[in-house]
């Protein structure tokens, strides 16, 4: 077990900085996932901490020693990649003991951690089979099976899930999870799927360009996003975001949307809002926060509905205002149809104010 | 203890060891990479590149290597007819062989592709056994099959009322069996190439064709020959170097006969070169080939290149 | 005229376009079938007439009067026991094993090594290295024999089929390693990364990964290597002249045909027997060899 912490960490190929200086502690024990769209540097982040990218600056510690020089295999990790990586030639058996017989582990001792790791994983009937017989969820479970009869002091798993069906992924994330509470091993695990992130993670960081956006758990990173990406990057569907002014109406503060859509800033963010009056703004509310309009509420927008999606659970609709097309979440009950007009109303408690150049959240 | 011997007692500051150890295993990865490759570049070095700049030398040098003629033995076989008939018939040789063995090679793979897959194996297993064969052994075989006095094919043509066919020792009919037996040898190669590449255009092109009302001779005109054009350049042009420099057939069938006229440069460099000891002759004859082989290799490596790039 | 195609389409769709496909499908099945057996009456004859030829008796060889392509007075194995029991064909066989057992090993040796590097190892020049390969694969050997010939004799070893071994990978080894390279490149990058992870080194790397992996190519460089090693011509014919030195394919051609009379039958005996190897190795392993090769050149 061990602490990974990265210091002022730059990666530069070619001519693509990949990754532009990040600092990060993952304390011991932890479930770190690194989440952020495709090409933003997550991959190449986690294949510097298992030794497989040189740095080009910066400092990576595991368990408090530097390790940026030190090859792969002494950095007691290990990596379960997105295609699985087995060894086709060798059973299930062979490829979870690689390792062990590469360091020379007596034979008793490689036998017992298979069998426990394959214990562990449910895959204790396939340890005879080679790769090419198992179904990608039991490729999967190997994979991780490899990386737990090492026994290492950090995980590293890169999109280790992409590659199955929708069904067999929660499986699987459920399962990765178990295995987590069950070893107490150092994670660092990266993805592009924001639910992936939420569901895995104790602390989620968010990348992007190269750059970490926020780190914070999911709770956090949902209600106090920092910046405009992880408003918008977190969250499905997507946050909605209006251009707005901030401005003082008698004592209070309101947000201008467009001309005809005014809304009350609560009172307990005026003191916060209070220095951007005047100023061109971004107002974000996330869908599940737009709802249709109840008995003793107050309409926000009488809209026409675009087209509707039926969750079943819910039904998410889907309006224009000032030419932007938003979002919101209504009960099945209110049966909204394509064309008709409904009223809608926000929680408002849960508005997001972003300034514009900073692409801060306020 | 000495300064030096001090010092490297003296474990040096944490980071610059692992920059050092960095260093060399970074070196060490390159070092190995090159020693992995040594013998291969020794093997080119000494018995590929050596050999041909010394040709060149020798080219140069009178028949008994005592003096340097420079450009004497070029010259020489420039005035030799015998020279320019080994010239036109290489290049017949090649160009006519070639063209018969795409063709051939073609319409098997086609034939081989289009019946039911559970027969193929058998057909295409059939089909490659003049390609099995070490050529030297098999055109003993045709050698026998053209025998004048003995020749099956001219006992099948009597038992038609065809006249024997003097197929060695008449120029025309002797340049004819020598591109024939090249076509048995080289045509499976092609078949091999043309059903690999043919089995790699997917159906569901020929199904879109259909749906679009292509006939079968369009789709091979719109989708076969587009998608194969490729691999059929490639082939050819590979096949062409082979050809121009083979050696085997003409020397066991002919002998470069009758009256030198199937002789091609490989067998007439051989001739000169070996039998009758003019060593420095005969490396110019062979060097002769070289001008050719270049330019298809060139063609072949931008071929090749483009495919990747386009891949 | 589009359309007027599309309406026939239809047209013959409403008229049962069924059987006319089935006409089409049967007409070029019976074309394929009909290409296929005079194509491989071409490619069998000179085998079928070799084989026929080395089972006859002599006196029926000799007799104009009979048909060549049948066997009519009786099959005969003298000429086989006569080519193993009285001519030197069996050391031409020992001296051919030899060669060819060398060469592979050599052969593999080398280009597995290069291409491990060439895949895997880029470094500086292994781009121009790779393309060097490929163009020496072009060279012939009718190209550089006669250099060659001064060069070996300059090593005292000519007439010797250790030349052989020495020769024989400049033909051998370009396209080996090409084929090799191609099977590595092939092999995803993770495996590699998952066995540096797992703790190995390069050459455990290349033993237990990259080699147990590529196996179907390297069989097929295998039997390449053997193959060209069991049929170059010219070489040895220029090389070595000895009766104790000679291998198969030079052996059967030049010291099997004696005096005036040629002995056919000995001579069809020998060549088929020489040519039983690879084609015996075709048979079972012909799979790889075609994957093998069709591979080197779509991956190019
Ligand atoms: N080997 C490489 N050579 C050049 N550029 C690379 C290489 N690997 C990654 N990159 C670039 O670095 C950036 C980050 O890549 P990566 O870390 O793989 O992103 P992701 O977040 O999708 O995993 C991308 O722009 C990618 O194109
Ligand atoms: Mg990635």
């Amino acid at each position: 077990m061990a602490d990974v912490s990265l210091t002022k960490l730059h990666k530069s190929f070619d001519r693509t900085e990949a990754v532009c200086g990040i600092d990060l502690e993952i304390a011991d024990n932890e479930f770190v996932v690194l989440v952020g769209p495709s090409g933003c540097g997550k991959s190449t982040t986690l294949r510097m901490i298992a030794g497989l990218e040189e740095i080009t600056k910066g400092d990576i510690r595991i368990g408090g020693e530097l390790v940026n020089d030190v090859p792969p295999k002494d950095r007691d990790i290990a990596m379960v990649f997105q295609n699985y990586a087995l060894y086709p030639h060798m059973t299930v058996f062979q490829n979870m003991s690689f390792g062990l017989r590469l360091r020379k582990y007596p034979k008793k001792e490689i036998q017992r951690r298979v069998e426990d790791a394959a214990e562990v994983l449910g895959i204790s009937e396939l340890l005879q089979r080679r790769p090419k017989q198992l179904s990608g969820g039991q490729r999967q479970r190997v994979a991780m099976g490899r990386a737990i009869v090492r026994n290492p002091r950090v995980f590293l798993f890169d999109e280790p899930l992409s590659n199955l069906d929708a069904k067999l992924r929660q499986q699987m994330r459920i399962e990765i999870k178990r295995v987590h509470q069950h070893l107490n091993t150092t994670t660092v695990y990266v993805t592009h799927d924001q639910v992936e992130a939420m569901t895995l993670a104790d602390r989620v960081v968010v990348m992007n360009n190269g750059l970490i956006e926020q780190v914070g758990t999911p709770g956090e990173l949902y209600h106090q996003p920092r910046t405009h990406f992880v408003a918008g990057f977190i969250g499905s569907p997507a946050m909605n975001f209006l251009d707005c002014k901030l401005e003082r109406n008698s004592g209070n503060l309101e947000v201008k949307l467009g001309d005809m859509l005014t809304l009350q800033v609560p009172a307990d963010r005026g003191s916060r809002y209070e220095p951007y009056v005047g100023r061109g703004l971004v107002f974000g509310i996330r869908p599940e926060h737009v709802h249709e309009k109840r008995a003793g509420e107050d309409a926000f927008a009488e809209v026409m509905v675009n087209f509707i999606e039926p969750l079943g659970m819910e039904t998410m609709v889907y309006f224009t205002i000032n030419g932007v097309e938003l979002c919101g979440r209504v009960s099945p009950e209110a049966d909204p149809r394509p064309g008709q007009t409904i009223s809608l109303t926000i929680d408002i408690g849960k508005m997001h104010l972003i300034e514009s150049e900073t692409n801060l959240v306020l | 203890m000495t300064v030096s011997g001090v010092s490297r007692d003296f474990p040096k500051p944490h980071p610059s060891i692992r920059g050092g150890a960095f260093y060399l295993w970074f070196r060490r990865r390159s070092t190995i990479a090159v020693m992995m490759c040594f013998p291969l570049l020794a093997l080119i070095t000494c018995l590929v590149a050596y050999p041909f700049a010394y040709s060149i030398y020798l080219s140069m040098l009178n028949k008994a290597e005592t003096a340097f003629v420079g450009f004497g033995n070029f010259l020489f076989l420039f005035k030799r007819e015998t020279f320019w008939l080994v010239v036109q018939q290489s290049i017949l040789f090649a160009l006519v062989a070639v063209i018969f063995k795409a063709l051939i090679g073609f319409i098997a793979a086609h034939a081989v592709n289009t019946i039911p897959s559970k027969g193929q194996r058998k057909w295409r297993g059939m089909m490659l056994v003049p390609w099995v064969i070490p050529p030297a052994l098999s055109t003993l075989g045709w050698w026998w099959l053209f025998e004048p006095t003995y020749s099956a094919f001219n006992w099948l043509l009597e038992e038609f009322a065809v006249p024997a066919v003097p197929w060695l020792s008449d120029v025309f009919w002797a340049r004819f069996s020598v591109i024939l037996v090249n076509v048995w040898v080289g045509a499976p190669f092609f078949l091999i190439m043309y059903l690999a590449a043919l089995k790699s255009i997917p159906e569901e092109l020929y199904e879109a064709a259909s749906i679009d009302g292509a006939s079968a001779w369009q789709k091979l005109v719109h989708v076969t020959l587009p998608m194969m054009r490729n691999i059929i350049a490639i082939t050819i042009l590979f096949s062409i170097i082979v050809t121009f420099a083979n050696f085997d057939i003409v020397r066991v069938l002919t002998q470069g006969g009758p009256r030198n006229s199937t002789h091609l440069f490989s067998t007439y460099a051989f001739r000169v070169g070996i039998e009758s000891g003019d060593i420095p002759l005969g490396a110019a004859v062979s060097l002769f080939m070289f001008p050719a082989l270049a330019i298809l290799a060139f063609v072949i490596l931008r071929n090749v290149r483009q495919r990747t790039v386009s891949i | 005229m589009t359309n007027i195609v599309r309406n026939n389409g239809a047209l013959s769709a409403l008229l049962g376009s069924k059987t006319s496909l089935h006409t089409n499908r049967r007409w070029a099945l019976f074309a394929s079938y009909a290409c296929l057996i005079v194509f491989v009456i071409f490619f069998l004859c000179p085998p079928f007439y070799m084989l026929v030829t080395s089972l006859k008796t002599n006196a029926e060889i000799a007799n104009l009067a009979t048909n060549p392509w049948l066997i009519e007075q009786g099959i005969t194995t003298e000429h086989y026991t006569h080519l193993l029991t009285e001519t030197a064909f069996l050391t031409y066989f020992k001296n051919t094993v030899i060669v060819a057992t060398f060469v592979v090993a050599i052969t593999m040796v080398i280009s597995v090594l290069a291409a491990y590097a060439l895949s895997r190892l880029s470094f500086w020049g292994s781009g121009v290295i790779a393309t060097g390969v490929f163009l020496v694969y072009l060279v012939p050997d009718s190209l550089l024999f006669i250099p060659l010939f001064k060069i070996v004799g300059g090593l005292g070893l000519l007439n010797s089929y250790w030349v052989l071994v020495l020769v024989y990978p400049t033909l051998t080894v370009p396209f080996c390693t090409w084929i090799m390279i191609g099977y590595f490149a092939s092999i995803p990058k993770e495996l590699d990364e998952a066995a540096l992870i797992d703790g190995a080194n390069h050459m455990q790397m290349l033993l237990k990964v990259f080699i147990p992996v590529a196996l179907p190519g390297l069989i097929a460089a295998t039997i390449f290597a053997f193959t060209v090693s069991w049929a170059s011509f010219l070489y040895p014919l220029a090389f070595i002249y000895s009766d104790n030195q000679m291998v198969l394919t030079v052996g059967t051609v030049t010291t099997l045909i004696k005096g005036d009379v040629f002995h056919w039958g000995g001579l069809m005996a020998g060549a088929l027997l020489a040519a039983a190897p690879p084609v015996i190795l075709y048979a079972f392993l012909m799979d790889y060899y075609i994957s093998g090769l069709t591979s080197g050149a779509t991956k190019g």
